[in-house]
């Protein structure tokens, strides 16, 4: 009996429905403190000053001279302080910790402190010190503007979004004896081990990192948890007792990190009948006052930047650079949403100016097997775009939609986009992933650091090893993650579990059977004894990739994607309603179909989010709106019916066809509803497409057609 | 004060104005109600005063005084939305999973099928960052049909293929 490819139980259980599911929040150990954060109130400056204005009985007091180690939260850089040592770079920075029985005491504690302001710097395209810039370079992009009969130009930007985890973030630190255990809401717990190393130093022998039950992450706890945690052990460190630091709404959405802002520029040549000679592409990200991930943010946003189309001559120059705002970071997607927003948006204006359909001047480009990527990589059989292109156009009607809604104040727009499955370029190989597999007197136990946030690790990789194995679903279990006890297995990210890791365990699970002799792993381990094994990431034979150059393979496959919104704008509020949405996806081969549906739609409501209602408003370099009354997702009554079709062309690299879900679905609701709202006559080239932007936006005749009427091609650049 | 919680009548000193979240996750232990904004906006502190949704993280306390008070602790585990929502994969991280069931508890009770529109309106409280909704309204049409009996066995066979 095979489990992959049905929808089985959950490991979770009932847990999740019944209350007893125990997240961070809802442990308490003896003797626990309460922590709180001193921040910055000021985006730039020094610090010349600190009072604690009130009794110090019962408290505990950190900065940063309380460090043991070096004082920093180590990630790709080692820029971010973990606490402030005089110079203040944003607002919201950490500056003091206080740690009290009492939150009432806590809360009212009174900390005064002084600073010397300095000039912020908010515009990016303003700010000198850039965190990276990545160029990528295919064929003569001077011959293929040449060879072009039409040029078209567009400018595109995205705003901040805020993750809206409905858990905040939250951890506790317990001293145990020699050492430290901390447990918290997280995505990499080893990221998180490998920070409070560096900070602690040599003063801290056992240090371990254990997952509680997390609500929400969407990248939002890949690299904070690592600040918070840091924060939590200091405390607890100096004070001797567990210390459990929570931020509340606002202070989460002040203080933590948010999707880039980006502003993405196109330059690009075609053939009259809509064949692309030249794609020149420049992207601008906002990086924030620390580095934190921006530079692999910017890797995938400027890789797939040319979307998922075929160009002999393409030429894309990144850059993410420093503001003084609080920093940027991982966010479900991870700059590809930004730059194929700016893409496909670009590709409905290209159709307009060309007098020829969204879908064939896309069906006319789109990338098959075998074409080449913007970096040189030669595509596998597993390359879907028109697969999925023609699949939502024929669901969705959007033809006859398309003529048919022409005029009416109604609009029904596409996007075709695509999403590299895995870390980026040679990441899988720096990171060396292990994953492990034990037996146990009931079956096999699975090893491995990665998380269960929502998007159902534990079921999907328990659902590889059963039928790798051969045995029921049942008799697999799976270890929290908690460094003591799991191998690095690297981070929950980058839709890299399922295809990655799971891709390890199937490996496990096929040496173990060789191992067992025909005997069950049960059987195995009462009559012979524990039987553990372990793989480690390799690189597939003749994967190539060069990190100066950007050439190369830079994802192990994709995932292909495209989604069709159909909305109606409301002539006197400029409300958007999308009033039905349709996605095709292609990911492989769903592990467990009712989750990855649940992939799809939960990254297509917050895409629409992103697209239509998310705003994060910044004065004097913080979040003015911090706060979901203000800060706007999509409720119930946002969310339109979604039609889900799931299509399958297995990848010969990943455990049974698998590559990964997570982030695809994220790439195309944005630019569908804006390529939309253009058919329904509004020229939108930025979102949050709020109603005050669009009460401004400019407005667009409809032709004849259904097609938005443009200037007729011409030698011309047509901007 | 005194409220019953859970069908149990408990006596509690508290400030009166003290939340009623609080007084359920820190006075009485029941964890199962989260807080996710303190605002009154997520819905993920819902529980049931008097069989009608509030969110409580907006009522001090001194306002469910002599009430009767159900979290999601006081559902049996074997209730047909809990069961719904773990099954449609309503439930993804689960934080917002106790909420949405204490809020949706009215329609799946109601003897009339509701609406997928009366869904979405009973639920507009309650924010999911996870499921885009989907599979949350998915799973109350089904805890419905499931708790009236009105289940087909072609309904059954589809809800467990999803």
């Amino acid at each position: 009996m095979t489990s992959v490819g049905t929808s089985v139980a959950r490991k979770e259980g009932m847990d999740r429905a019944t209350g007893a599911a125990k997240y961070a929040d809802d442990l308490r150990f003896p003797g626990m403190l309460v922590g709180r954060t001193v921040r910055s109130t000021i985006p730039r400056g020094r610090v010349t000053g600190i009072s604690l204005d009130f009794d110090h009985a019962g408290f505990t007091v950190v900065d940063h001279r309380d460090i043991p180690g070096e004082n920093t939260i180590a990630l790709i850089e080692k820029d971010q302080p973990c606490l402030v040592n005089g110079v203040v770079r944003h607002a919201a920075e950490p500056i003091l910790l206080l740690a009290h029985e009492r939150r009432e005491a806590l809360v009212s504690a009174n900390v005064r402190i002084d600073y010397e302001r300095e000039e912020p710097l908010y515009d990016p395209t303003r700010s000198e010190q850039v965190f990276k810039h990545v160029l990528i370079e295919k064929g003569n992009l001077e011959r293929g503007f040449a060879r072009a009969d039409v040029i078209v130009e567009g400018t595109y930007s995205t705003g901040a979004q805020e993750h809206v985890y409905i858990e905040t973030n939250g951890v506790i630190a317990v001293p145990e004896k020699g050492g430290i255990a901390l447990h918290g809401s997280m995505q990499c717990p080893y990221y998180v081990l490998k920070a409070l190393k560096v900070l602690l130093g040599g003063a801290v022998q056992d240090i371990r990192v254990i997952q509680t039950e997390t609500g929400g992450g969407f990248g939002g706890k890949e690299e904070y948890p690592s600040m918070i945690a840091a924060h939590a052990c200091l405390l607890a460190l100096k004070s001797g007792r567990p210390v459990k630091l929570l931020y509340d709404r606002g202070e989460d959405m002040v203080a933590t990190t948010k999707r880039h802002p980006s502003t993405v520029r196109h330059r690009t040549g075609l053939t009259r009948d809509g064949k692309l000679t030249a794609m020149q592409v420049d992207v601008l990200m906002d990086g924030g006052a620390y580095c934190t991930l921006s530079p692999v943010v910017l890797s995938r946003g400027v890789i797939h930047a040319a979307g998922p189309y075929r160009c002999a001559n393409t030429r894309i120059e990144g850059r993410v650079v420093m503001t003084n705002t609080p920093p940027n970071g991982a966010f479900r997607g991870f700059g590809a949403p930004q730059t194929q927003f700016a893409t496909e948006v670009h590709m409905d204006r290209i159709a307009e100016t060309l007098g020829i359909d969204p879908v064939t001047l896309r069906l006319r480009n789109a990338l098959k097997p075998g074409d080449t990527t913007a970096t040189g990589q030669k595509l596998g059989p597993d390359t879907s775009a028109i697969d999925v292109l023609r699949e939502a156009v024929r669901r969705s009607g959007f033809k006859r939609k398309r003529t048919k809604l022409a005029g009416s104040g109604r609009g029904v727009g596409l996007a075709l986009f695509y999403h590299g499955a895995g870390f980026t370029g040679s990441g899988e190989v720096m990171l060396g992933s292990r994953a492990g597999l034990e037996t146990t007197p009931t079956g096999v136990r699975i090893l491995v650091a990665n998380t269960e946030i929502g998007q159902g690790t534990r079921t999907m990789l328990a659902q590889i090893v059963a039928d790798g194995l051969g045995i029921a679903y049942e008799d697999v279990a799976v270890a929290q993650p908690d460094t003591a006890v799991v191998p690095d297995s690297g981070p929950t990210v980058a839709s890299r579990t399922c295809m990655v890791v799971g891709g390890l365990l199937e490996r496990c699970a096929r040496r173990m059977s060789e191992q067992l002799n025909g005997a069950s792993p049960a059987e195995h381990h009462v009559r012979r004894g524990r039987l553990h094994v372990e793989e480690r990431y390799e690189a597939p034979p003749g994967r190539q990739w060069d990190d100066q150059t950007y050439r190369g393979d830079a994802y192990a496959t994709y995932a292909w994607g495209c989604d069709v919104a159909e909305v109606e704008v409301d002539p006197v509020t400029h409300e958007v309603r999308v009033a039905k949405f349709t996605a095709v996806q292609e990911f492989g081969r769903p592990i467990h179909p009712a989750m990855a549906q649940g992939q799809i739609e939960g990254g297509s409501a917050q895409g629409l989010g992103w697209a239509l209602l998310e705003n994060v408003v910044m004065r004097d370099g913080a979040m003015a709106n911090a706060q979901l009354t203000n800060y706007v997702i999509p409720t119930t009554l946002d969310t339109p019916p979604m039609d889900v079709v799931m299509l399958e062309n297995h990848f010969a690299g990943g455990p049974f066809g698998a590559k990964g879900v997570g982030e695809l679905p994220i790439d195309g609701p944005a630019p569908a509803v804006v390529n939309a709202l253009r058919h329904a006559g509004l020229d939108v080239r930025a979102i949050p497409a709020t109603p005050e932007a669009l009460a401004a936006a400019p407005r667009l005749a409809p032709s004849r057609n259904g097609e938005t009427a443009a200037a007729p091609p011409a030698n011309g650049d047509a901007a | 004060m005194k409220l019953t919680v859970n069908g149990t009548p408990r006596e509690i000193d508290v400030h009166p104005l003290k939340r009623l979240l609080d007084v359920l996750r820190e006075d009485l232990e029941l964890t199962g109600t989260k807080e996710g904004c303190g605002e009154g906006e997520c819905g993920a502190c819902t529980v049931l005063v008097d069989g009608e949704p509030v969110v409580s993280c907006l009522m001090p306390c001194a306002q469910a005084d002599g009430c009767d008070v159900t979290t999601i602790e006081g559902l049996s585990g074997e209730y047909p939305l809990q069961r719904a929502m773990m099954r449609e994969v309503g439930a993804q991280c689960g934080i917002c999973t106790p909420g949405v069931i204490l809020a949706a508890h009215g329609l799946v009770e109601a003897a009339r099928k509701p609406t997928l529109e009366r869904v979405r309106e009973a639920l507009a409280g309650n924010l999911c960052r996870c499921t885009g909704y989907e599979a949350i309204h998915r799973a109350v049409l089904s805890a419905h049909a499931e708790r009236h009996g009105t289940a087909t066995a072609a309904a059954a066979a589809a809800a467990s293929e999803a």
